[in-house]
């Protein structure tokens, strides 16, 4: 959408501009320096530095860059002594009450001060007067504010108001007694995002979890994605001596830009929790005592083993099958927060070595269901398709409208949700809310459906036009609002009115009702996209690779023999035919003992249930980063490296390929694709490949949703995979053995992980809001 | 109160009737007059006719065209438009629109009310500054008066249009006396100054088309109404129409607030409507339009107080507060006083307004109390030059503009202050110019 464009001229040169520009950013596209402090692109003008002044032709003073707009023929000059002269003149008042205690400020050689002041300020310092000071202050356990070195920019409001939708921070005071202040009084309560402090151009708001722990020069940066959620941020780590220091987004790029919540930014810190294990360890009688990796490694391989040929022969003894009890023989549980790589190879251990379709993770959103939905409704349709159905995650900031079914983003998709906010604030984005509670996007959106719970599908119907379902959406909510037929009616109007919607779905809505979502959205003009939304940041690419007990990698159905066989050609191994056991049928499989072996990796699905139970039920193995539930019924125990501590790649909730890149070592642990290798190995099996680069390059052979350009996700980018666009409809419907539900985790729990975060546990914010909703 | 004989009463003419505020001598005394003119007779085109025909400059210091200012209002608005009185009343030296509105509140609604019909708003606001709490009993009366007797509210006169009026207090912030930080300070923000343009003409209250006046601006509407754009016109100057409120005070033996019209001569004013300097001293110094006004000395006295003469003279009109100063002032500590004012009063929004008060006021005080170095004087003028004209709202100017002047006038007076020396004013008579 190119507008009109004007002429303008910046110190002789001639710049055509999009009329309306900023004149602050038509320089700058141009090259142009234009200094400032409180200008910020995407936040509301200030005018209150003045660093941007520059001269106009005919206006009697110098004007504001940052406010002005382009003017067909504007005369700029952006380097007269006048100009440069108001510049240092404004650092000149700035540095007076500045307490220039740079030695021990911990934006030392990152601050915009510094570096304004070294590019346009003057030598000497004429301020001989007594310096305004004021005691430092500590908000929250994550936000300190010392307010003598705030420059009073107003960044840090704009940012907690305009992009969190908090509003936690304010300006209290006048004159140079101006401070900002927190909304309790002498502390905060909010989301602890610590955008605010990322957004300080100064050292006035610091972090509890980096203040003087290190000078910036002397760390190495690791960019690498977070952890804890499916939007799959990227994060910076930086490190210092193995130790990671601090995250943030240092160079704002990635599909986060310069977002990041309080788990990205914070909650590195369980990579050192005391209790992460560092040594395998076995059990002898009750106890789980430490032994050696050899040792671990050679009993698990030498029991698997002597289950695999137990059962081989039993398969060729029709005979003894009678007599014994029947066994689901082997059991694979795998991980949310294990690379695309490492689940590739899980499943294929499983299904190859293994012998088994017992494979599978918990399901937080049901792509499968999604994927197929799609491939089907690509193939009744095929013109409507011009771009592929899944949304990235940027897209929602671009789309003119947004229909949200279930979930709190707020909490549960920090990424999302400040893209919602992005897209309504920037874009005029109209949101529409289908939910059972009052969430804060609440405040950013258009229309409300609001609902009983469960009642999500009904509300799709509704708006397919089903008038039975309209009839049981009406009448009080238990969030107290009074369903009307003409609000139901008003909102399923103005969304029909809507084009190019973008969808965007909790676990509210699984199985039949994807297929329903679907047939709603593709009711609706222009071309409907959707999200689905998984707990964690390789959730999808659990789902892609197959670690589900129907589906090969890439939905492949494992009972399509056309699929088994591309698989069984590369893999050099047979595929069981038949459909596996999910979670859930595993683990009560495992209580009765009917399976010979469950192994466990980086997941805890005894998550709140007694490990005796379990005990001697199975020949347990768990590979993990601590001794939760799982892992203390195991009978050895595997300690694995974390997402921060290797390489590979994950796949977020939107289908987005990034590369992890690994930022510390800790000692004692492998990361699960060396333990796999090694588990084959002793096992006499081979099981390839063992590097992760080529692994990659193997799941790009085998699933060519992941045939994708792989320069930009290498660079530090990310790339869309798994366009069921194109799609021929798969063999087999979607099925959907097994359960798909979130772990309605807020922002500040992250399963496992969040558990073992001291910053996580430190806010109390975290005992406040236990429901991903809102308090 | 004092009166002189050189007075043309206008605006204050039944400021000495018994009763003044109240209705019943309003409405004896032409009362409500104009604006039934202006509703029943006129147009909104003829009265903005009338008014740019007087030549009626804004009271509230900068001296904006008033029928210009209303013409700028957009005919259409999907928004409300709204009328907002300026009654924040804060510059130093000046106390006359609290006169108009204990004495005869009723001329200041009637003002309001043609704002009104002019632009077709049916809301207004007398934003009252926060420390003149016992006016607000005053407002609120005459406000309940206008809505008993049909002159406010639903259907006024039978004509159909409405208008509802309120108060609302500051809390005692200069600042809010700035157009839009008072809009803001009305909205329940923080009273910041906004980013202009738009300008509330266009976008004013809650984002809505917005006339904005000074409390004498607005009372001198209905006389104009009444008597005729030409006949106010003529009172004045070319330029500089009707009469004006100067606030005289100082070192002046008959301080007060005098309606006189435009154009006056200055000496004439400090020596005959004043009774001359305190004491029988000498003159030193004026600041001829409020705190935020440069100074002039002797060589500006023949100045006619006008807009544009004052302008000439290189100072400015502003409030029409005239402060006088006799030769035992120590313009140092003038310069002190009026900078701690505004270091006390700047918002704080922008870095050369809150940094650059802050620093003045410091500096000066230094160098009031003996601790100052030579190069101090230069000092002073580079802060305040690199203040003026680039500070986010005019306060930053309004603070620089006086210590620019006092340097460039008094300089000698500032160089006795140098080295240790103790102020050679001190042991004289305390000034009574500015107190806070
Ligand atoms: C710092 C500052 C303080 C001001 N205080 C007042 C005030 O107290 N009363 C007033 O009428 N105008 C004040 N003004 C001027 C107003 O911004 C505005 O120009 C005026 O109210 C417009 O009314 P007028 O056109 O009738 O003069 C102030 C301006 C500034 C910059
Ligand atoms: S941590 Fe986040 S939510 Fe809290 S004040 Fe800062 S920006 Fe606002
Ligand atoms: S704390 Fe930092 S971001 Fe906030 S106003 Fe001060 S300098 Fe700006
Ligand atoms: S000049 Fe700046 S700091 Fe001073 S009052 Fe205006 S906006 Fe506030
Ligand atoms: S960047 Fe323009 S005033 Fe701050």
């Amino acid at each position: 959408m190119m507008g009109e464009t004007v002429k303008i001229r910046v110190d002789d040169r001639e710049l055509e501009v999009q009329r309306g520009t900023l004149l602050i950013e038509a320089c700058r596209a141009a090259g142009i320096e234009v200094p400032s402090f409180c200008y910020y692109p995407g936040l509301s003008l200030q005018a209150a530095c003045r660093m941007c002044l520059v001269e106009i032709e005919k206006a009697p003073k110098l004007q504001t860059a940052c406010t002005v707009p382009v003017t067909e023929g504007m005369i700029v000059r952006s380097n007269t002594e006048q100009v440069t002269q108001a510049r240092r003149s404004m650092l000149e008042f700035l540095l007076g009450n500045h307490p220039l205690d740079c030695p021990v400020c911990d934006k030392g050689g990152e601050c915009e001060l510094q570096d304004m002041v070294f590019r346009y300020g003057a030598s000497e310092s004429r301020y001989g007067e007594a310096k305004r000071h004021v005691e430092e202050q500590q908000w929250s356990p994550v936000v300190y504010f010392d307010a003598p070195r705030c420059i009073l920019c107003y960044r840090c409001v704009r940012v907690c108001d305009e992009g969190m939708g908090v509003g936690a921070l304010s300006v209290v005071n006048r004159g140079v007694h101006t401070e900002i202040a927190p909304n309790h009084g002498d502390h905060l309560e909010c989301e602890e995002c610590g955008m605010c402090i990322d957004i300080c151009p100064v050292g006035a708001l610091t972090s509890g979890a980096y203040r003087y722990k290190a000078r910036p020069w002397e760390m190495q940066y690791t960019s690498t994605i977070c952890t804890h959620c499916g939007d799959g941020c990227k994060t910076t780590l930086s490190v210092r001596n193995n130790k990671i220091l601090r995250g943030n987004n240092r160079d704002r790029s990635g599909i986060n830009g310069e977002f990041l919540c309080i788990k990205g930014r914070y909650a590195y810190d369980f990579v050192e929790h005391p209790s992460r294990l560092r040594q395998p360890l076995i059990r002898r009688g009750r106890e789980l005592v430490e032994t050696t990796w050899e040792e671990a490694i050679g009993t698990v391989a030498a029991k698997w083993s002597e289950i695999l040929a137990r059962r081989n022969k039993a398969a060729n003894n029709t005979l003894a099958e009678t007599s014994e009890k029947r066994s689901e023989g082997f059991g694979v549980i795998g991980s949310n927060h294990t690379t695309n790589e490492e689940n590739y190879l899980l499943q294929k251990f499983a299904r190859t070595v293994l012998q088994t379709n017992h494979v599978d993770h918990h399901r937080t959103a049901d792509y499968a269901a999604l994927i197929h939905a799609l491939a089907n409704e690509s193939a009744e349709q095929p013109s409507q398709a011009q771009r592929p159905p899944l949304a990235r995650s940027k897209d929602i900031v671009g789309a003119s409208a947004i229909l949200l079914v279930g979930n709190n983003p707020t909490e549960q998709h920090p990424l999302i949700a400040w893209n919602i906010r992005e897209a309504c604030r920037l874009n005029g984005a109209r949101l529409y809310i289908i939910h059972s509670r009052r969430i804060p996007l609440l405040r950013q959106s258009h229309r409300f459906l609001p609902l009983g719970l469960g009642h999500e599908a009904d509300a799709l119907r509704h708006l397919c036009g089903e008038p039975e379902a309209t009839q049981a959406l009406l009448g009080e909510t238990p969030s107290g609002d009074n369903v009307t037929a003409d609000l139901l009616n008003d909102f399923r109007n103005r969304l029909q009115e809507e084009k190019d919607v973008i969808v965007v779905f909790g676990d509210e809505i699984t199985g039949p009702d994807v297929s329903l979502l679907i047939r709603m959205g593709s009711r609706l003009s222009g071309q409907t996209r959707y999200i689905a939304l998984g707990d964690y940041s390789n959730s999808r690419g659990a789902s892609d690779m197959g670690l589900l007990p129907h589906l090969l990698p890439g939905y492949r159905p494992v009972g399509d023999a056309a699929a088994r066989a591309f698989f069984e050609d590369r893999w050099k191994s047979p595929i069981p035919a038949t459909v596996g056991l999910s979670v859930d049928d595993m683990v009560a499989a495992t209580l009765q003992g009917g399976m010979d072996a469950l192994y466990v990796v980086g997941a805890n699905p005894l998550k709140g249930r007694n490990p005796e139970d379990f005990c001697g039920k199975t020949f347990l193995v768990v590979q993990d980063l601590f001794l939760q539930e799982t892992a203390q019924a195991a009978d050895v125990v595997l300690p694995a490296a974390s997402a921060y501590e290797k390489s590979g790649t994950v796949t977020n909730t939107c289908g987005e390929l990034q590369r992890l890149r690994k930022a510390v070592g800790v000692l004692g642990t492998r990361t699960d694709l060396q333990i796999f290798a090694s588990l084959a190995a002793a096992m006499g099996a081979t099981l390839h490949p063992s590097q992760p680069e080529e692994a990659l390059e193997e799941i790009r052979q085998m699933v060519p949703e992941y045939n994708i350009p792989l320069a930009n996700v290498l660079a530090g980018g990310a790339e869309a995979v798994l366009n069921p666009n194109g799609f021929k409809p798969l063999a087999a419907p979607a099925e959907t053995s097994g359960r798909v539900y979130s772990a309605q985790d807020t922002l500040f729990t992250s399963g496992t992980l969040g558990r073992f975060s001291n910053i996580l546990n430190l806010v109390p914010e975290r005992n406040i809001r236990k429901e991903p909703g809102p308090a | 109160m004092p009166v002189s004989e050189h007075e043309v009463r206008v605006l204050t003419k039944r400021f000495d009737l018994p009763n003044s505020a109240s209705i019943d001598t309003y409405l004896a005394h032409d009362g409500y007059q104009a604006f039934e003119k202006a509703l029943k007779q006129m147009t909104p085109e003829s009265i903005l006719e009338e008014l740019k025909r007087s030549n009626l400059r804004g009271r509230g210091g900068a001296g904006f065209p008033t029928g210009m200012k209303w013409g700028f209002v957009p005919k259409e608005s999907p928004k409300p438009k709204y009328i907002v009185c300026n009654a924040d009343e804060s510059e130093p030296g000046t106390c006359k629109d609290r006169l108009l509105m204990e004495k005869d509140p009723h001329q200041l609604i009637e003002g309001i009310l043609i704002a009104g019909v002019v632009v077709g708003s049916h809301q207004g606001y007398i934003y009252v500054r926060g420390e003149y709490r016992y006016l607000l009993e005053i407002l609120d009366r005459a406000l309940e008066e206008a809505y008993a007797r049909g002159y406010l509210g639903k259907n006024i006169l039978g004509t159909g249009f409405d208008f509802e009026l309120a108060t609302h207090t500051g809390a005692g912030a200069y600042e809010c006396g700035e157009e839009s930080a008072l809009l803001e300070s009305l909205e329940g923000k923080r009273g910041i100054p906004r980013i202009r343009p738009p300008f509330p003409a266009v976008v004013g209250l809650y984002g809505g088309p917005t006339v904005l006046n000074n409390v004498e601006t607005f009372s001198a509407v209905p006389a104009i109404l009444r008597e005729g754009g030409e006949w106010y016109a003529q009172l004045g100057t070319p330029r500089n129409g009707g009469t004006r409120l100067f606030v005289l005070s100082g070192h002046v033996n008959r301080p007060g607030v005098y309606e006189l019209p435009m154009g006056f001569p200055l000496r004439k004013m400090i020596e005959e409507v004043g009774g001359g300097i305190l004491g029988g001293k000498k003159f030193k110094a004026v600041i001829p339009g409020g705190s935020s006004t440069p100074v002039l000395t002797a060589d500006a006295l023949d100045t006619p107080m006008d807009f544009d003469s004052v302008a000439k003279a290189g100072s400015m009109l502003g409030s029409g507060a005239v402060i006088v100063m006799h030769e035992d002032t120590c313009m140092v500590k003038v310069a002190l006083r009026l900078m701690q004012f505004y270091a006390h009063e700047s918002c704080g929004w922008c870095i050369p307004c809150r940094e650059g008060t802050d620093w003045l006021s410091k500096t000066l005080h230094r160098f009031h109390s003996g601790g100052a170095r030579e190069e101090d004087i230069g000092l002073i003028e580079h802060l305040a030059k690199n203040m003026l004209g680039r500070t986010f709202c005019p306060l930053g100017d309004a603070a620089a503009m006086p210590v620019i002047s006092f340097v460039k006038k008094f300089r000698e007076e500032f160089e006795m202050h140098l080295s240790g020396r103790p102020c050679p004013f001190e042991s004289k008579q305390e000034p009574a110019t500015v107190s806070r």
